[in-house]
């Protein structure tokens, strides 16, 4: 990273768009002119935006959701296994001790629920929440739009194109009706 | 019924979401309820669920002295209220995963509205059901270790060849990804709280919950994929969850339980139980809060038509019972149909086909199912039909199996009915606590099906 060539008392420039339209359109303006440490926000999940944001990869979440669904498989017939055929075998209607197929439902269980909690827990680790501060909280008008109705592109400091005068100039070309400074 | 409840034209499907709205109008309406005044019904109706609470805690406490003796189960009856209950709401919490999963794969947009309300009921559904094993067993302190695997002294652990601890993991996965679902998506929306929050008080506590969510695009993006992993995987887990309830009976041998069709028939059943209290709950909130424009007629027609598939799917159960009793030749088996259309409970099983078969027929018809009151009191006979139900399938199969000596009755007492309604209490005092303190519907969602959300993709 450039964070050495960032000015140190700003952490980017925060631009709001009339509309989710207008929002998009300038996140691929940025990302064609060749701005890589941006991100958007929106009131609401937008598909092309996080496309465009994201520059196409693909989400973690579902690999490590896969991983704890295995590991949870695993953990229910290995608990089931352990207690039933080895720590306290006991004899239930001549079934043998290591009778599986009676330990696929709590397998299934443990299954789903090691999946989900991943998926949960494991989309909040991807996303490093939670977060109890974050520098764009300190623009007034995104504190009191963010989740409401506003559509913001923030383009950071970090960037080794963002330059504190022509990155405003771009943003402003790009439509925005209103361009903030974001202390860090 | 007024003339005012009938759709203009009926051919067309009113709209999801009404005309006029905006990401800005959305969540000042839904917050408004969250932060503004509350009416005088809001807190008397809390007084009352509130005493239900009470109840509860005095019938559980009576009952921790004194023992299950207290409840009219018996010999050969051992489950009595008990099980019916749990059953009962462990089926009505069926309907919010049924909405927020499995309508959510099926890209049903009529569903975001009232999605967030119906998995708070299922959560809450969850906490009652959940009571009643845990204090069948009399003294659950004791009971821990043969209900979930842990090590403990005696070196014994529980037996995973029984559909009564599949039962514990079901209940348990359930309640425990409900919760999560529930909150993953209330994520956003606590976030938005927080900005919206005046008092100091309020903001700190929303912005604990919403763990620093900005709306990110890059969170989104995760968030998307996580939320609909969840969905995914909450589909099978609550088709499984009453199958396996259904487990704890069809692998018994009693007359009425033996049977395959319990599974499907007790999901269906589930269903069916949940639709019916989303539309006894919703239809009051929708009135009282002003929440006609996001939880329309579109809303409650469809509702009104999955509880008649269910209802009929219930019934067709029904009508194999008596089929295969008769098509069995088996002599305990067809006295076990004989007894419960003509037995000692007979009007019980009158009044559970009157419930769920005959009066969700006029469902058939949309003036019906676009009619608030008609709906709301269809919804009531399904409520009082699946509690018929499970008592039917419970006590009436006990009270007579094989052997004419160990034949008893089953009478409930007033303790049984003292639970059971401090139950209900409590699942009311908590949808009440719900409605004050959270937005009853996903703002976040909503917001996609306003007009500007419709992205047109670029030259990218």
């Amino acid at each position: 990273m450039h964070a050495a060539e960032a000015t140190p008392d700003l952490h980017g420039l925060l631009a709001e768009f009339g509309s989710a339209q207008g929002l998009v359109d300038a996140a691929e303006r940025a990302h064609r002119a060749g701005y890589r440490a941006m991100d958007a926000y929106s009131p609401y999940p937008i598909e092309h935006l996080s496309e465009v944001i994201c520059e196409h990869h693909r989400s973690k979440v579902p690999l490590i959701c896969l991983t704890g669904g295995v590991i949870g498989a695993l953990s229910g017939f290995a608990l089931a296994y352990w207690t039933s055929a080895i720590d306290y075998p006991i004899n239930i209607g001549g079934r043998p001790f290591n009778s599986w197929p009676a330990f696929i439902p709590v397998i299934f269980e443990t299954t789903i629920l090691f999946a989900a909690f991943s998926a949960g827990i494991g989309m909040l680790a991807v996303n490093r929440l939670p977060e109890p501060y974050h520098p764009v909280f300190n623009v007034e008008r995104f504190r009191q739009a963010g989740a409401r109705d506003g559509y913001f592109l923030c383009i950071e400091a970090t960037d080794p194109k963002f330059d504190r005068t022509a990155t405003r100039q771009f943003l402003v070309e790009a439509g925005a009706v209103e361009v903030n400074e974001v202390a860090p | 019924m007024s003339v005012a409840d009938l759709p203009q034209s009926s051919h067309h499907a009113p709209p999801v979401l009404a005309p006029g709205h905006g990401p800005a109008t959305i969540t000042d309406k839904i917050s408004s309820v969250v932060f503004g005044r509350m009416p005088l019904w809001f807190y008397v109706g809390m007084l009352i669920a509130f005493g239900g609470v009470m109840m509860l805690l005095g019938a559980l406490t009576k009952l921790v002295f004194e023992g299950i003796g207290i409840w009219g189960n018996n010999q050969p009856v051992g489950w009595g209220f008990d099980i019916i209950n749990f059953v009962w709401w462990i089926g009505i919490g069926h309907a919010g995963t049924l909405i927020s999963a499995i309508l959510l794969l099926l890209r049903q947009e009529w569903r975001t509205s009232i999605n967030r309300f119906a998995e708070a009921m299922t959560l809450f559904a969850v906490a009652c059901a959940v009571i009643y094993p845990l204090f069948h067993t009399g003294r659950p302190w004791l009971a821990a270790y043969w209900l979930l695997p842990y090590p403990n002294t005696m070196g014994m652990w529980p037996n995973f060849r029984s559909p009564l601890i599949w039962d514990v993991f079901a209940v348990s996965t359930y309640g425990s990804v409900s919760l999560l679902f529930w909150y993953i998506g209330l994520i956003p929306d606590l976030a938005a709280l927080r900005d919206k929050a005046v008092k100091a008080w309020q903001q700190r506590v929303y912005g604990i919950f919403s763990l620093g969510w900005r709306n990110s695009a890059r969170h989104w993006h995760n968030y998307e994929s996580a939320y609909l992993l969840l969905a995914g995987l909450s589909t099978p887990l609550v088709l499984s969850v009453h199958s396996v309830v259904s487990f704890d009976f069809a692998s018994g041998q009693i007359p009425g339980w033996h049977a395959t069709i319990f599974p499907p028939y007790f999901v269906a059943g589930a269903v069916f139980a949940g639709f019916a209290m989303v539309l006894t709950l919703v239809i009051p909130l929708r009135r009282f809060f002003g929440l006609e424009d996001f939880i329309t007629t579109r809303h409650l027609d469809n509702m009104g038509r999955v509880m008649l598939l269910t209802g009929l799917i219930v019934a067709y159960g029904y009508a194999m019972e008596l089929f295969t009793a008769w098509y069995s030749g088996n002599l305990y088996e067809m006295y076990m149909v004989k007894n419960r259309l003509t037995g000692p409970y007979a009007a019980i099983y009158a009044s559970l086909i009157l419930c769920n078969v005959l009066a969700i027929q006029p469902l058939w018809f949309e003036r019906f199912r676009r009619s608030v009151v008609a709906l709301w009191i269809i919804s009531m006979f399904v409520n009082f039909g699946m509690w018929f139900e499970r008592f039917i399938i419970i006590p009436t199969s006990l009270h007579r199996d094989f052997l004419p000596g160990a034949w008893d009755m089953y009478t409930p007492t007033r303790w049984d009915f003292a639970t059971f309604f401090g139950t209900i209490g409590l699942f009311l005092a908590l949808m009440f606590l719900f409605v004050r303190v959270l937005p009853a519907i996903a703002m976040f969602e909503m917001k996609t099906l306003t007009p500007e959300a419709k992205i047109k993709e670029g030259a990218h």
